[in-house]
């Protein structure tokens, strides 16, 4: 569904230096695939994911959904931030209607739809409150629902649990698989955590930094549904073990 | 409630032991009225004019309402075209700061000159005061939207004026209530400079004309009408800001 040919990404610093964000980066994403990109800061996770998004464009290589080139943002991809990022005037309704009303197509059954996924996230109740309101979690939970509203082929999540508390994180990563499982989509989904990485994926693509490449690509074959009993698996622990000697393994052997 | 009433009985208190304090030194040291008059001097010779007074104190508030009506208007598109692109700001910027530098207070007689001794010349100098930092708190108020959202916005596909009206305007609320707030103030200041410099009516003419033939009183009345003015026209946006945007008055509108 999501195809990547070479894609390179360089920025222009400010002081007029070239910087590569990504190289040379390939990847073919499946429909309803779930795939998470882990790697140390500056590795250019995001800079993947709003490539994806059309939000900017590659400077080398392709990137196309459905065999087309993305060259601007399309109607087939929403978006979580790591910030819920909701509009402090408008009620929890009216931030999932959002991006229908930016669209311009806001219809009859719209209102029905957002307050179904209100309640799809547990939120039910709160449609009329203001963001303020909330406690983060609900936050993030309202920006997943306003991601969804347009419904989306495509999902790109960058850092989405990066802000909340540990506990709220990882009600959240079961929360996100269990809306996943109900309404299934393609899922490209940034992290900093291994362990969140391995348990929601299919596959982790994993980078490294400077430039921002693909480290390695490992697939994730345990059992769905997930629960973080899944942790304790041999299978889980090999991966994250293996991840983290993807990242760290280089300054690792160089400590030792 | 209690709180409230508190709050509200305090400050009065005080004003009325500073208006005994004075009445009290003006008898005990005889300070002649021309110098310093006694509030009871003041009331009286006040209410003795009183409908005259209140034709200067409406003149006044209609040049006042005239300026901050003349500044929200201009500035709220100046504000848009300066936040729309560097390079309009680049153009645009200089001139508003060079307009700037000129002393307001010294074109007034310019003004006059070129305007003719009429209604135009007050509203314009009420205008010129009120007008700057207006445009640079809606401004900074454009400028202060989370990247995110913006990004958001694109990734929806929002036209510039869908983004100006539906993200900017709204982020922009409480910012461009703490500028009318200011603007409000430096109106009253403008259209009193306006009217010392010409004027067949309104408070500042009437400061000018009865200090003239000492009739001190009148002008002390004068400048408590005028303090009064300021308050309920500040009081008046603050209510304003908490009826119509509720949520606006709790976000503090700090610069970032």
């Amino acid at each position: 569904m999501i195809e990547l040919h070479n894609v390179s990404r360089s920025f222009r610093s400010r002081d007029g230096d070239e910087i590569l964000a990504l190289e040379d980066v390939s990847l073919a994403i499946g429909r309803n695939e779930f795939v998470t990109l882990v790697g140390p800061s500056g590795c250019g996770k995001s800079t993947l994911l709003r490539i994806v998004a059309g939000l900017i464009l590659p400077t080398g290589g392709v990137a196309a959904i459905d065999g087309e080139a993305i060259r601007a943002p399309r109607d087939e991809t929403g978006m979580v931030f790591q910030s819920p990022t909701l509009l402090p005037w408008a009620s929890v309704l009216d931030n999932v209607l959002f991006p229908l009303r930016m669209m311009g197509r806001m219809a009859r059954d719209s209102a029905e739809r957002a307050r179904e996924l209100i309640r799809l996230v547990g939120l039910e109740g709160f449609e009329q409150k203001s963001p303020r309101e909330l406690s983060g979690g609900m936050q993030q939970r309202v920006a997943i629902c306003r991601a969804l509203i347009h419904e989306p082929q495509v999902l790109l999540m960058d850092e989405p649990f990066g802000a909340l508390d540990a506990l709220t994180r990882e009600e959240m990563t079961l929360e996100l698989l269990r809306i996943w499982e109900t309404r299934p989509k393609t899922i490209v989904f940034v992290t900093h955590s291994i362990p969140e990485a391995v348990l929601l994926a299919d596959r982790v693509v994993v980078m490294s930094a400077r430039p921002g490449r693909i480290a390695e690509i490992i697939d994730v074959p345990l059992e769905r549904p997930r629960s973080f009993d899944s942790e304790g698996q041999p299978e889980f622990q090999r991966r994250t073990h293996r991840i983290r000697e993807l990242i760290f393994g280089s300054r690792l052997k160089r400590a030792a | 409630m209690a709180r409230n009433a508190r709050e509200l009985i305090v400050p009065l208190a005080v004003l009325a032991a500073i208006v005994l304090v004075w009445e009290a030194s003006v008898h005990a040291f005889s300070i002649p009225v021309y110098l310093l008059p006694a509030p009871s001097v003041i009331w009286r010779d006040c209410v003795a004019i009183a409908g005259n007074i209140a034709g200067h104190t409406w003149a006044t508030l209609v040049t006042i309402m005239l300026g901050f009506v003349a500044s929200i208007v201009v500035s709220l598109p100046v504000a848009v075209l300066l936040t729309s692109s560097a390079s309009v700001a680049n153009a645009v910027y200089p001139i508003l700061v060079l307009t700037q530098s000129i002393p307001k207070v010294a074109l007034a007689p310019i003004l006059v000159v070129m305007l003719g001794a009429n209604e135009l010349p007050r509203v314009v100098i009420t205008f010129l005061v009120a007008f700057f930092p207006l445009v640079i708190s809606v401004a900074t108020g454009f400028l202060s939207v989370p990247p995110e959202l913006l990004e958001l916005g694109r990734s929806y596909k929002a036209s510039r004026l869908r983004e100006l009206y539906r993200i900017r305007l709204p982020y922009a609320v409480p910012f461009i209530f703490s500028g009318l707030k200011v603007a409000i103030t430096l109106c009253v200041v403008g259209a009193i400079v306006a009217e010392f410099v010409n004027a067949d009516r309104g408070l500042g003419y009437l400061i000018v004309t009865s200090t003239a033939f000492f009739k001190v009183p009148v002008a002390f009345g004068a400048v408590i009408l005028l303090s009064v003015i300021g308050i309920v026209l500040f009081q008046a946006i603050v209510v304003i800001e908490r009826i119509f945007f509720p949520w606006s008055s709790s976000v503090e509108a700090t610069p970032a």
